[in-house]
């Protein structure tokens, strides 16, 4: 059976040369599915999945050069789809069949790559374990009675679990970087606006941006060059860089790299404190020069995280009224009760949470108390940002405080689980682009390093992050 | 004490349109309680000389030629409709008679 944690430019190559195939892939990805099952990775596979992957290899027949040939991936359920739900791991969205697909998705079909399921994730991508799964939470593919991180937990686990050759998530405060630590892949959230928005569940609109998690920083490079790229539906979308995107070697030499303090203090588990600490020596020797630097707003930057996004969340999360889409109350008797009883039958505790925290902190009398003052404080994190981007080339820092901790162990504590993403969401709030790559095992489970790049420096980054791949050498044995 | 009641969180209820129990309601005092005096360091914070960030990425006017797409078919966005009659959406009653 063919090993899905090879490399990404491989397989592709594999099946342009006719070695592989994409039917031959895809059956493998679906085999591997089913015998993991109990990870509860995917909400629903692909009835069209093979068929998709015959169309693919027509077209690899007919000499199509194809950069993602036949490789299967797993798309977050808040993209948009054919042929599959579109829940968000959401009640309210059960009914709901897209009318159209994302347009990421759709560069990832253009390119040859085949979607075999939609992976699990905290409802609305709200949360940083999938337990706000309306679904039920996915496993950690190194403890399954831990979490896998999240939001983007289902599309984390699934790779590491060699289910499918790639995966895409969405990255609004660390829902992509988190679970890809805690699963031992590599997350990458690109600058805010590579890749379009549209077609993907809005939770906050001023963060949130689409990325891919894979086995390997090339790997990640690979997809990315697929998936960036302006779009005329989402007028947030940059352009792209004109050379590809696609690494297959990188360098510390020269490169000036800050280490974080504020991001090593208390909240810091004491063993992927030594591991980080432990490579900089490393990293070093390989040519990066690094001392600490001080981002002091970064303290602040979850506070403000947790007044804009449920702000932003609350806004969104409007749309749905039990009339157009979506979950309707089927006792309501008049309008207001349609809206009312929709949704607290179809929206879970974190999604009603965010939208009243949202509202409130939006509300007359409150605004410029809350709001308005967290967007002055984002100037501040950005200004610094700017600051530490004039001094050195990247920022360095671990990608979560701690490895995965047991489903339901925090379940009862919205700030705990808040405090997963206390190292990754100055990154969303300052619009940079920022990796997670594995770095060692704590207590027999996976922690990340994580790297910051200032915007649209994708490419430095991506550079940098396979030459540092490739200092850490084989993280699980680390 | 917490920092925001239960009269407070029903207003707030009404204005996001969302029915709470009186369970959940009880719940997301103490909660959001919680969550606001998180949030609360941002008050120690000197913001005075400083504007609030609109957007991020420093994008401008961003334009399209004004030309007319195609739309998306009827039928398929009627298709998720919950309740529809003639091609037309059925919303419930407005006022109650």
């Amino acid at each position: 059976m063919v090993d899905l944690k090879r490399p990404l430019a491989e397989l592709a190559a594999g099946v342009r040369s006719g070695k592989l195939s994409a039917v031959e892939l895809t059956q493998a990805s679906l085999d591997r599915i089913e015998a993991t099952t109990e990870y509860h990775t995917v909400l629903e596979l692909n009835p069209h999945a093979l068929e998709q992957a015959r169309a693919i290899d027509a077209r690899v027949k007919k000499g199509e050069n194809l950069p993602l040939a036949g490789l299967p991936f797993a798309a977050k359920d808040n993209y948009l789809t054919a042929g599959t739900h579109t829940t968000a791991s959401s009640h309210i969205l059960e009914p709901f069949r897209a009318p159209y697909v994302s347009p990421v998705v759709q560069r990832l079909l253009d390119a040859g790559a085949v979607m075999v399921a939609k992976a699990n994730l905290d409802a609305f991508a709200h949360g940083t374990s999938t337990e706000n799964s309306d679904f039920g939470p996915s496993k950690n593919p190194y403890d399954p009675t831990r979490v896998p991180g999240g939001s983007s937990g289902g599309s984390a686990a699934a790779v590491s679990l060699g289910q499918v050759a790639f995966a895409i998530g969405s990255d609004t405060g660390g829902s992509i970087r988190q679970p890809a630590a805690l699963c031992g892949v590599v997350g990458l959230k690109p600058t805010y606006g590579l890749s379009p928005r549209t077609g993907v569940v809005a939770m906050a609109s001023s963060t949130d941006v689409m990325g891919p998690l894979t086995n390997s920083v090339e790997d990640a490079s690979l997809v990315l060059d697929v998936m960036a790229g302006p779009h005329p539906s989402d007028a947030t979308t940059i352009e792209r860089d004109t050379g590809s995107y696609h690494v297959q070697s990188g360098s510390l030499k020269g490169l000036k790299i800050g280490l974080i303090k504020e991001y090593l203090g208390e909240g810091l588990d004491p063993g992927s404190k030594q591991h980080l600490l432990g490579v900089i020596p490393q990293l070093e020797a390989a040519g990066a020069v690094i001392e600490e630097v001080s981002v002091p707003a970064t303290k602040l930057a979850l506070a403000a995280y947790y007044v804009l996004v449920p702000a932003e969340v609350s806004s969104n999360l409007a749309r749905y009224d039990g009339i157009r889409f979506g979950h309707s109350s089927p006792t309501a008797t008049n309008l207001e009760e349609t809206f009312r009883l929709s949704r607290e039958e179809g929206f879970g505790a974190e999604a009603k949470r965010r939208i009243m925290i949202g509202t409130y902190v939006l509300s007359s009398g409150y605004y410029d108390a809350y709001y308005k003052r967290a967007q002055k404080v984002r100037t501040k994190l950005i200004a610094e940002f700017e600051a530490a981007f004039k001094k050195y080339d990247l920022l360095l820092g671990p990608t979560s405080p701690s490895p995965a901790f047991p489903i339901g162990s925090k379940s009862q504590d919205p700030i705990a689980l808040y405090l997963e993403d206390v190292m990754t969401v100055a990154v969303n709030l300052v619009g940079i682009p920022a990796i997670s790559i594995p770095l060692a095992k704590v207590r027999d489970l996976p922690v990340g390093l994580q790297l910051m790049a200032p915007q649209r420096a994708e490419r430095q980054l991506l550079a940098a992050a396979h030459a540092a791949e490739a200092v850490i050498g084989d993280w699980s044995a680390r | 004490m917490s920092k925001i009641g239960t009269t407070e969180i029903e207003r707030i209820a009404k204005l996001a349109r969302i029915g709470l129990s009186h369970e959940e309601t009880a719940k997301m005092s103490v909660e959001i309680g919680n969550i606001l005096e998180f949030v609360e360091q941002l008050q120690s914070v000197d913001v005075s000389d400083t504007a609030p960030t609109d957007q991020v990425t420093g994008l401008q006017d961003v334009w399209r030629e004004d030309v007319v797409q195609p739309s998306m078919p009827r039928e398929q966005i009627l298709a998720n409709v919950p309740e529809q009659k003639d091609g037309y959406i059925v919303v419930k009653r407005v006022l109650n008679g």
